[in-house]
């Protein structure tokens, strides 16, 4: 079975000639970004849509990430956009969602199953909105390399194990093996605050604002710093880029030169296809700290946009798209863990995946019911991605050595306020 | 060594002098230096995604060799291997579990042995993963976006050499008050970089409705400085004569511009259909922000689907950018005598 | 019409194009001829000036306009009518600091980082750009076989896209990249190039040498053309030794390319960002942000989209750009007067 990894809108010119227009039909339009082959199977899905409701033609534009993130906000507050769109930032997007809740046959059926979901998606203040569903639920949390621990004879620390634990195992690991990395962590603030969580930070304080820098949060950030300075890890994913930039370690781990890659649930497909087995990966709990053993949740959304002119038939496609035999395909073939309550609890079958993928999403699946509260907090906080950004950039600054930690510190307390004193003017 | 031989270009002489050799090799050394990245990046569009990640990198695209053996339904992956009696074996490998593959010979399929995996060296053959290329052009609407990218630079260039040599004519024939000021205000533009000005051109191409329109592509970056300054140098050494002749038999300001000056000045106009040529179709930032709908996607931004937020299918993006290089290219070959007979005569004056 | 007519036969290629193009010409000579008719002879130019002004009216000069608004405006709307304004407040953000050559002491150190290192950057880009433009002009000068090879050659790189270019370099510096690869096979250690500040400044500068030089190269070596044989001819007979030659001969009539060189590889330099940008990310740390990044971050990829902020910086920096091409104008003026 060849893997393609897009959609395209050439095969819906193909659809569209095969399908009958016997109703004039609505024209809706879609954004959508893939990692991996998500694009091909909800192109697939769509089509299946179309033909059992040929009065309603989806358009999925697919487009880097990058526009998700940066033009796409511009276009919505420019009055232009989507009828829907695939979207990360749930709290930056909230203000442009539809609420489809009027438009539902069955607004209890979401409720039940995107409930605790939901609440990222809506605006600080509302809590009855239906702007969409989770396509995927992501986790984060740390994969490793057993062969690289099975060649320098190094046992696989517990379940319940710390981070200190699993930062000694990985270090002698490399040394034995050579590889350059023991330790790699995904640089983004919102991996690191998942483990700052754990070490004990609370991000808020008892009003619900950011109140980031705590003895939790203080005590992650010297164990990190600490790492680079011991050569747990390499200052080349950290400190190589500067700000808030993106930089995941999958290609190095894909090389069999990461012990530990602490990143999250989203890697499995691309890995399953590209590692194959030519080592053993996989998936371990988070480790634990003072705090909890947790991982931070995430994902994307697909939602609705205020500005459609279709809602009643935007309602449709979505309501299509996440009932729950649907979702349970996507989320099967594009191997995610799902955002769904029920299919949760149910179980989601993984046809195509290699054993070693059914393993690791079977571990993050687990993981999903040891997500801490303060972790939902923060991921369903609105403003949480201005704190991401400042807490990467400026922990990323001490590690390239061009600042000290007690600088950080202000500079991220000051950094947070200021960005969202201008969002609230 | 002699003046003129070294710095004019009339040189007779048959022995060659050391400079001779430094300069072949200067420039032998440029030609490593500025076309081997270039050979290295249409070399690795056809490595599979496994084999760019592994290092040291191989030069030329290499992939593992398969046999099929009876009793295995998949081709195995074969290997040296070296076993415990010192001597060396081609053998399939079946699977690897931890630490240990189980190998077997091609010729006797139904003696598998264990092999620690340290003591088997993949054989490696030449292999071009064309999928690389066909895959995302089966995929995508391909055609579309290359219509679209050549509609597009088609249009503004035609558009760009018209308008501008029209402006560079007028500010190079005649005087007239307010023709210095003209000129500092195009030259101005010069500094302003277009992603300092992105949201305000956004605003105004939403104002004017043009969103999603390839027109809101091609008009913006119609008008360039470097063009009319460039077009500005060279009529300004075109012979007055011509014109006055012309003026004297009556013929319009136009047809002076469109029969005379226009025609002189092809070399200067080869030069910025390059340029033009070549920045429309690499712009990605602007079309990017400005085109929503994937029927008026340029070809920059169809291929830029390929990064994710989190992976970057690097087998993909470099065929894609080889596939985009060619008509860049192909417009230079043929257009390239003209440069330097059109620059020549610019910056000079 | 004799004079025009001689010239039919510099007319492009084959006898279609050109009866169409004399048929286009036709056409658009009607009104043209009212016009001329109606302003008269001497105000023609504004006529032919009109279109290209448009265009820079409308996409150029009134989005600067929109700029300089934005930029005396805070908060987060897009729309300016939805923006409060605020004075002079974002350009005192920028300006709010310690001291001004200490980046860490002020608000917005990323942008003062920025400022310090498109100096330095632009300083050595600038310099090394021009010597090896100017270097290989005079190589290409000479009587070589092949001439027109090399000098594709040395363009190719200009066709390429920034992001072309960046990708290509990133590749072959990496980690695990063929020039590690070589440093390797020769014996000696893997190099982190993007880990060390000095050295991601150095291939940031170096990239961006590759990617222009050929452009400025064929500016020189055009002007290096012109200059009349005779004039070196009557040196040798002279016997005035090479160097003498260059200094007193050579150099001073290529002074106007090389001034254009200069400058035009000036305001380039101070606009960098997408090659750099995708190269090194501005990184390691923020070693090499440039000016360009900082405002695009700022007003796109921070979670607020601060559009006020980054008008702000990019006023300064056209203020800052303007006073540059000032100053090519004026020495313009002086050397044509020299």
């Amino acid at each position: 079975m060849k893997l393609r990894t897009l959609g395209c809108a050439g095969v819906f010119a193909l659809t569209m000639s095969m399908t009958q227009l016997a109703v004039a039909q609505t024209q809706l339009r879609m954004t959508w970004y893939s990692d991996g082959n998500e694009g091909e199977v909800i192109t697939d899905i769509i089509r299946k849509f179309e033909a059992k409701n040929p009065d309603i033609r989806v358009t999925i534009d697919q487009v880097p990430f990058k526009a998700i993130n940066e033009t796409l906000p511009v276009q919505l507050a420019a009055g232009e956009g989507p009828d829907m769109a695939r979207v990360v930032d749930l709290g930056g997007v909230s203000r442009y969602m539809l609420d489809l809740r009027p438009f539902l046959k069955d607004p209890g059926y979401w409720e039940k199953n995107f409930g605790p979901f939901l609440i990222w998606m809506r605006e600080p203040g509302n809590t009855t909105a239906i702007p969409g569903y989770m396509t995927q639920l992501t986790v984060t949390g740390p994969f490793v390399n057993k062969t690289l621990f099975e060649q320098a004879g190094v046992a696989l620390p517990g379940d319940k194990a710390s981070w200190d634990d699993w930062a000694k195992a990985a270090k002698q690991v490399a040394d034995k093996v050579q590889a350059p990395f023991p330790i790699a962590i995904d640089r983004s603030g919102h991996r690191f605050l998942g483990m700052a969580i754990s070490e004990g930070a609370k991000i808020f304080d008892a009003k619900g604002e950011p109140a980031v820098i705590d003895d939790g949060f203080k005590r992650a950030v010297e164990m990190v710093v600490g790492w680079h300075t011991s050569g747990v890890m390499s200052k080349e994913l950290w400190g190589s880029v500067s700000g808030a930039t993106y930089r995941g370690a999958n290609d190095e781990f894909k090389n069999a030169q990461v012990a530990l890659y602490m990143s999250g649930s989203w890697q499995i497909a691309q890995f399953d296809k590209t590692i194959g087995n030519a080592f053993d990966w996989v998936a371990v709990p988070n480790p634990c700290g003072p705090g909890a053993c947790t991982g931070m949740p995430g994902g994307a959304a697909l939602v609705a946009i205020k500005t459609t002119k279709n809602p009643q038939a935007v309602a449709r496609v979505m309501e299509y798209l996440s009932s729950e035999e649907v979702l349970a395909e996507f989320d099967g073939r594009a191997l995610f863990v799902p955002g769904h309550l029920g299919l949760s609890a149910k179980g989601v079958d993984y046809p195509n995946a290699s054993p070693l993928a059914k393993a690791a999403l079977g571990v993050f699946g687990k993981e999903v019911g040891k997500i801490s509260p303060a972790a939902y907090q923060l991921q369903g906080y609105t403003y949480n991605r201005i704190i991401f950004n400042a807490v990467m950039s400026r922990v990323g600054q001490v590690v390239a050595g061009e600042s000290k930690v007690d600088e950080a510190y202000k500079r991220i307390e000051s950094d947070i306020a200021q960005q969202i004193a201008e969002r609230k003017k | 060594m002699s003046v003129v031989e070294a710095l004019s270009r009339t040189r007779g002489g048959k022995r060659l002098h050391w400079t001779d050799y430094a300069a072949y090799g200067y420039l032998v050394l440029g030609v490593f230096l500025m076309f081997g990245p270039v050979v290295w990046l249409a070399l690795s569009s056809f490595k599979t995604q496994a084999s760019l990640l592994e290092f040291p990198p191989t030069l030329l695209p290499m992939s593992q060799k398969e046999a099929v053996v009876s009793g295995y339904d998949k081709p195995l992956p074969l290997f040296t291997v070296t076993l415990p009696d010192g001597s060396k074996k081609l053998m399939g490998q079946v699977r690897r579990v931890g630490l240990q593959a189980q190998m077997v010979d091609p010729n006797a399929p139904d003696k598998p042995i264990n092999v620690a995996i340290g003591q088997r060296q993949p054989i490696r053959e030449l292999a071009f993963a064309t999928s690389n290329y066909t895959d995302p052009l089966r995929q995508f609407a391909f055609t579309r976006y290359l219509g679209n990218s050549v509609f597009v630079t088609i249009v503004a260039t035609i558009i760009t050499l018209l308008i501008n040599s029209m402006a560079a004519f007028a500010l190079s024939i005649y005087e007239f008050p307010g023709r210095n000021a003209a000129m500092v205000g195009i030259i101005g533009t010069l500094m302003i970089p277009i992603t300092v000005i992105l949201v305000p051109v956004y605003l105004v191409v939403t104002s004017l409705g043009l969103i999603n329109s390839l027109w809101a592509v091609i008009l913006p970056g119609a008008a360039t400085p470097t063009g009319v300054f460039l077009l500005r140098q060279y009529m300004m050494t075109l012979p007055r004569d011509l014109i006055e002749a012309a003026r004297m038999d009556k013929a319009s300001e136009w047809q002076i511009y469109a029969r005379i000056v226009l025609p002189l000045s092809l070399p200067a106009l080869a030069v910025l259909a390059i340029f033009s040529v070549m920045w429309r179709w690499n712009e990605f930032l602007w079309p990017l922000a400005v085109l929503t709908k994937s029927e008026s996607y340029t070809l920059q931004i169809g291929l830029n689907a390929f990064q994710g937020e989190l992976q970057v299918q690097w087998q993909y993006l470099l065929a894609m950018t080889v596939l985009t290089l060619i008509p860049v290219s192909l417009v230079f070959v043929f257009l390239q005598r003209f440069i330097t007979t059109g620059i020549a005569n610019t910056g000079l004056k | 019409m004799a004079a025009a007519s001689d010239h039919q036969s510099l007319d492009p290629a084959s006898g279609l194009t050109s009866g169409l193009w004399s048929a286009l010409v036709r056409l658009i000579d009607v009104p043209m001829r009212g016009v001329q008719a109606l302003i008269g002879q001497r105000n023609m130019p504004y006529m032919f000036l009109l279109p290209n002004l448009a265009f820079f009216g409308l996409f150029v000069f009134v989005p600067l306009v929109i700029d300089v608004w934005f930029s005396v405006t805070g908060g987060s709307a897009l729309f300016l009518g939805q923006r409060p304004y605020v004075g002079n407040q974002q350009y005192g953000y920028l300006f709010d600091c310690g001291s001004y050559l200490n980046p860490s002491s002020c608000r917005e150190d990323h942008f003062w980082r920025g400022v310090q290192n498109t100096l330095v950057f632009t300083f050595f880009q600038v310099t090394m750009m021009v010597l090896f433009s100017l270097l290989t002009a005079l190589v290409l000068n000479m009587k070589i076989r092949g001439r027109g090879f090399f000098r594709a050659v040395f363009f190719f790189p200009v066709l390429l896209s920034p992001v072309v270019v960046a990708l290509i370099w990133k590749w072959i510096l990496q980690r695990d990249g063929l020039l590690n690869a070589g440093l390797t096979s020769l014996g000696g250690q893997k190099i982190l190039f993007f880990v060390d500040p000095s050295w991601a400044m150095f291939w940031a500068i170096f990239v961006s040498i590759w990617a222009h030089m050929g452009f400025y190269t064929l500016i020189l070596l055009a002007g290096l053309q012109a200059i009349p044989a005779d004039l070196y001819e009557a040196a040798e007979m002279d016997a005035t030794p090479v160097s003498r030659v260059l200094w007193r001969i050579t150099l001073p009539l290529l002074w106007p390319n090389l001034l254009v060189v200069l400058v035009l590889s000036l305001i380039k330099a101070v606009q960098t960002f997408d090659e750099v940008f995708v190269l090194t990310g501005g990184g390691p740390g923020s070693a090499t942000l440039l000016i360009v990044q900082y405002i695009y971050e700022t007003a796109f990829a921070n979670q607020v989209q601060n559009f006020g902020l980054a008008s702000a910086a990019s006023v300064v920096l056209g203020v800052v750009l303007f006073v540059l091409t000032l100053i090519q104008l004026a020495l313009t003026q002086r050397s044509k007067n020299a």
